[in-house]
């Protein structure tokens, strides 16, 4: 009753119907992931969220060109000057330097360093999960019973001794953040793919006589592969929050490039003199972590089409 | 069945009843009149509205998701005008409900003796001993065997066919003049859902109960209800006493439940006769009679027009312009009557 | 419709002649560990102990309540679980083994699951699911899709409309439509229906029943009809088979088994029907209870403590599956001369 039956004449998608002459008057659907970016645009929540995503994208994109004034250059003159100063719109840090331009440049590595980990992890994670849920058995035992050792830390724990084995620098950063994610991710590819198992059509599918790697790639991936996204997706803001932090302890990223856990490591003790500024760093963690949170939540809700 | 003749003593009686969720107008303008004492069968395919008729009888739905217009009225009350403190007490206490799936009208933690204790205390100041003994005179008045032990069951621990005579129980627990069933017996065993069927039809002679019932099934129908009201997309086609409804039907849409029966015992090989085509999209219906796409008697009228209801015998009646051709094509037997669909 | 390649010729693959059964079980075993508790392991008896043939060109019906064991053998019979014991043979030649492996048995025999809508890939079309199969079984892409629109136009869904539609966009009568055209897709000879029409409404069901017999005529099908409901097996079934806590309690003609039941469990199954006739309601459940738990199933016939015929020896002596009648096969001592019950026939009928 929700799906509108009138589908437009969008093209087919996925090449593995598409008739080579097609004939003219075949009613195409929208295809799946047609109704999800349909039913996405009508929220409003995903959507703000997806808007604030997408600007600071092009802000960390641009940084080196739009920056107002240059994020490295301090003056020791106009140190922590505040918020509405007319300079510094945002005031300035502890060395002088303008917070806008700063925070703008500092977009690149946080956003980097957010996305970085659980992009690598999505792959490893999604491939262990996957395999484990679709093999079953003793496979799945073992990889899961291993995977489940990692649960046993709290992931900020484990992110800082892995990083504190590793030493600090941006890429053991990264490392030490896949390892923290790989195991949350493969355990929801787990048992998505489990319960995507158990189905009728995959019961269907071995009737057919298909191999089990043809029933993966055909029937099991395009249906496993939506719900781990989401999940990741919403891990970004854990893993931006977690790289500032490492950052925050000297563990990340080194000054003086900014990056939004540092700047507020550095600021913190400004706390007294200027708390507005001393803040900026952590609201824009918080913008950005919440939208990313959004808009994976908007995108599960959108991906749940019934009959 | 039991004669009442006060005419102002309806059990339930809905007029012009309409349910809408969003531009979804799942139920348009149902009137409907139980007796009390008697049993009534809402039959219908899925999409008809008939479980929305029903559980807005007790008003289950969210206040923002729906729009109901017209009047409810059931056990005496006025159902649309109830406040929140009354409406609870109504729900269960005059007319209560039970459902297709019983494990969704218990909760699993608490024991099913609990639950019915918890239920009867909620509505009257009475003891808990008092209580417990009310609980198991009500298991032994659903045939639930060894009661005493059973009271002390988690939902989880008893089989299907039991689950339901539990919830039967659960339900009668404050003594409601209306039970109202939605599907009691879809998801259980031919030798259970008789059995269950056959409980219903001893509490409406043993107890005065007035019993509206949600079926798809006509058979389930016929063995439980005094009344038949079938519905098709929203609307009250037929009812009738259920003999009217079975034997002599008026509505091509009830002629068409009845032949697209497999029992309807054509010779082994021979094909059904079905209803062609599928029921209409309630989000925009077409003007006229919403069955007039399917039907093997629809001409202009129909497609232009809304039958009024007519009277075909005292307390038969039937929203068809054609009831006299439809009527004498059942009579002429089971001839190919219907369109096949390709 | 030229695209449905070999025709409809029912006997191309067929091998023993309409003499031999298309398919034939055996002894056929299923037992389910459960963990309950520290006691001592206990299983389900799913499936025990099943014997019957499927003849060429008919309809069986399995008929049966929750824990009978159909849904069992129905898996068991596709090979989605492994049996424990027993033998299959798929036109006289043993399922498994070197003669008839489990991909070309396949190929021969598909399955019509129950919910039309779990049985589709949700993320494919309609026009995919159905040409998955062929694909994969090494016809060309192209041909699997025109062989794919060929069969919607078969089973009443027009291609130019359903093709590119995608499960949740049509009902569920056009699903259970996708899924026979699916199932028809790799030309099988044996089709296993599993309630495969009882989610649906009446009408519908009426239209997918009168669709299966259109197709078991052109395409020469053997079907297994498994149903919980007796109308609809009586009207679609040449035979019948009737099981109770997973061994056959009968089996024979349908017009026999359903008309005159020889089994005191059959005999309560169609009292349990509902009437249809408002002055003639049902008065009185032949069963009191719920079917019972197929884990420690009762010694001795597996009816005994439910049947109204229920004597002494019911409970020590496992009654075989005998013929009482021309091609009526029943599990009952009560039927059977010389079995030591009272009510049992005094001398042996006419082999």
């Amino acid at each position: 009753m929700t799906a509108p039956l009138t589908a437009a004449s969008v093209a087919l998608d996925g090449n593995l119907a598409a008739a080579p002459d097609a004939p003219e008057a075949f009613v195409a659907s929208r295809g799946f992931w047609g109704h999800v970016g349909h039913r996405l645009v009508r929220d409003p929540v995903a959507m703000a969220a997806g808007v604030v995503i997408l600007v600071v994208i092009a802000i960390a994109i641009l940084s080196p060109w739009i920056t107002p004034m240059d994020p490295y250059k301090g003056s020791m003159l106009r140190r922590l000057k505040p918020v509405g100063d007319a300079t510094y719109w945002l005031g300035s840090d502890e060395l002088g330097r303008d917070m806008i331009s700063r925070l703008m440049l500092g977009s690149r590595l946080s956003l980097f360093m957010g996305v970085t980990p659980v992009l690598i992890a999505f792959v490893l994670g999604s491939g262990i999960g996957i395999l484990a849920g679709y093999v079953g058995g003793w496979t799945n035992t073992i990889l899961m019973r291993t995977i489940d050792v990692f649960f046993a830390f709290p992931s900020v724990l484990l992110a800082i001794a892995l990083s504190g084995a590793l030493g600090a620098g941006i890429f053991n950063s990264i490392v030490s953040l896949t390892c923290v994610f790989v195991p949350q991710i493969a355990r929801v590819a787990e048992s998505v793919t489990t319960g995507i198992r158990r189905r009728d059509y995959i019961d269907a599918a071995k009737l057919s006589g298909a191999s089990a790697f043809t029933i993966m790639r055909v029937q099991v991936l395009g249906n496993v592969v939506g719900p781990i996204f989401v999940y990741s997706t919403s891990l970004i803001s854990v893993s931006m929050i977690l790289a500032s932090g490492l950052s925050f302890l000297g563990l990340g990223v080194r000054p003086p490039e900014p990056e939004w856990g540092l700047m507020l490591n550095t600021l913190r003790t400004a706390i007294y003199v200027n708390p507005l500024v001393a803040a900026l760093p952590g609201v824009a963690i918080f913008l950005v972590s919440i939208s990313f949170n959004l808009f994976s939540d908007g995108l599960r809700s959108a991906m749940e089409i019934r009959q | 069945m039991s004669a009442t003749d006060m005419t102002h003593d309806a059990a339930v009686e809905l007029s012009g009843l309409r349910v809408a969720f969003g531009k979804t107008q799942v139920v348009d303008g149902v009137d409907l009149r139980l007796d009390r004492g008697q049993a009534l069968a809402l039959i219908g395919e899925s999409g008809s509205g008939k479980s929305v008729t029903l559980r807005s009888i007790l008003r289950l739905f969210p206040a923002g998701r729906s729009r109901i217009e017209g009047r409810i009225s059931a056990a005496g009350k006025d159902v649309l005008a109830l406040d929140k403190r009354a409406l609870a007490d109504f729900r269960g206490g005059d007319v209560s409900m039970i459902f297709q799936e019983p494990l969704l009208a218990f909760d699993p933690v608490y024991t099913v003796g609990r639950q019915i204790t918890e239920s009867i205390q909620r509505h009257e100041k009475i003891s808990a001993q008092d209580a417990r003994a009310r609980a198991l005179a009500l298991f032994e008045r659903v045939r639930i065997p060894s009661p005493e032990r059973r009271l002390d069951n988690y939902p989880h621990e008893m089989s299907g066919g039991m689950r339901q005579r539990a919830m039967i129980a659960l339900a009668l627990a404050c003594r409601p003049q209306v039970l109202l069933a939605d599907e009691p017996t879809t998801a259980l065993d031919a030798t259970v859902q008789i059995q269950v069927l056959l409980l219903l039809r001893e509490l409406q002679r043993d107890l005065g109960l007035s019993i509206v019932i949600v079926t798809h099934d006509l058979g389930a129908a016929v063995e439980v209800a005094d009344r038949i009201a079938v519905m098709y997309a929203g609307k009250i086609v037929e009812v009738g006493t259920a003999r009217q409804v079975v034997r002599d039907p008026h509505h091509p849409y009830t002629i068409g439940l009845l032949r697209s029966r497999a029992e309807g015992a054509m010779d082994k090989g021979s094909r059904l006769q079905t209803i062609p085509g599928s029921p209409p999209d309630l989000a925009n219906r077409p003007p006229g009679c919403p069955f007039a796409p399917r039907c093997f008697l629809a001409e202009d009228r129909c497609r232009r027009e809304m039958p009024p209801v007519g009277t075909i015998s005292p307390g038969h009646d039937v929203a068809c312009w054609r009831t006299e051709e439809a009527s004498a094509a059942y009579r002429a037997g089971p001839q190919p009557v219907a369109v096949e669909m390709a | 419709m030229s695209v449905i390649p070999p025709g409809p010729d029912p006997f191309a693959a067929d091998r023993g002649g309409p003499a031999q059964p298309l398919l034939s079980v055996s002894g056929l075993v299923k037992h389910f560990p459960v963990r309950k508790g520290t006691g001592p392991k206990k299983v389900v008896r799913a499936v025990d102990g099943v014997n019957f043939d499927v003849l060429k060109g008919e309809t069986l019906g399995i008929v049966g309540e929750s824990g009978c064991g159909k849904s069992t053998t129905a898996k068991l019979i596709m090979g989605l679980i492994e049996r424990d014991t027993g033998g299959m043979l798929f036109d006289g030649q043993a399922i498994g083994e070197r003669a008839m492996p489990w991909r070309s048995y396949r190929r021969q025999a598909q399955m019509v699951f129950q919910d039309s809508y779990a049985s589709l890939n949700p993320r494919m079309t309609v026009e995919q699911s159905i040409a998955f199969g062929p694909k994969v079984n090494g016809v060309p892409g192209r041909e699997a899709v025109e062989r794919a629109r060929a069969l919607l136009a078969r089973v009443g869904l027009e291609p130019k409309r359903f093709a590119g539609r995608y499960p949740h966009e049509i009902s569920g009568g056009q699903r259970q439509r996708v899924n026979i055209a699916r199932a028809l897709a790799l030309e099988p000879r044996l089709v296993l229906l599993d309630e495969a029409v009882s989610a649906l409404d009446k009408s519908v069901e009426a239209q997918v029943l009168n669709l299966l017999l259109d197709l078991k005529a052109e395409f020469g099908l053997t079907y297994i009809f498994i149903s919980h409901d007796l109308n609809v097996v009586r009207f679609i079934s040449d035979r019948v088979m009737v099981m109770y806590l997973g061994r056959v309690a009968e089996i024979g003609p349908s017009d026999s088994v359903l008309a005159a039941p020889a089994h005191p469990y059959t005999q309560a199954l169609l009292a349990s029907m509902p009437s249809l006739d408002p002055d003639n309601r049902t008065q009185k459940a032949l069963l009191a209870g719920d079917p019972p738990n197929p884990i420690d199933p009762p010694g001795g016939c597996r009816f005994h403590p439910r049947c109204a015929l229920a004597e002494g020896v019911c409970g020590q002596v496992e009654p075989p599956l005998e013929p009482v009648r021309a091609g009526n096969r029943v599990a009952c001592l009560a039927r059977q001369p010389g079995s030591g019950h009272s009510a049992a026939p005094a001398e042996v009928l006419a082999a």
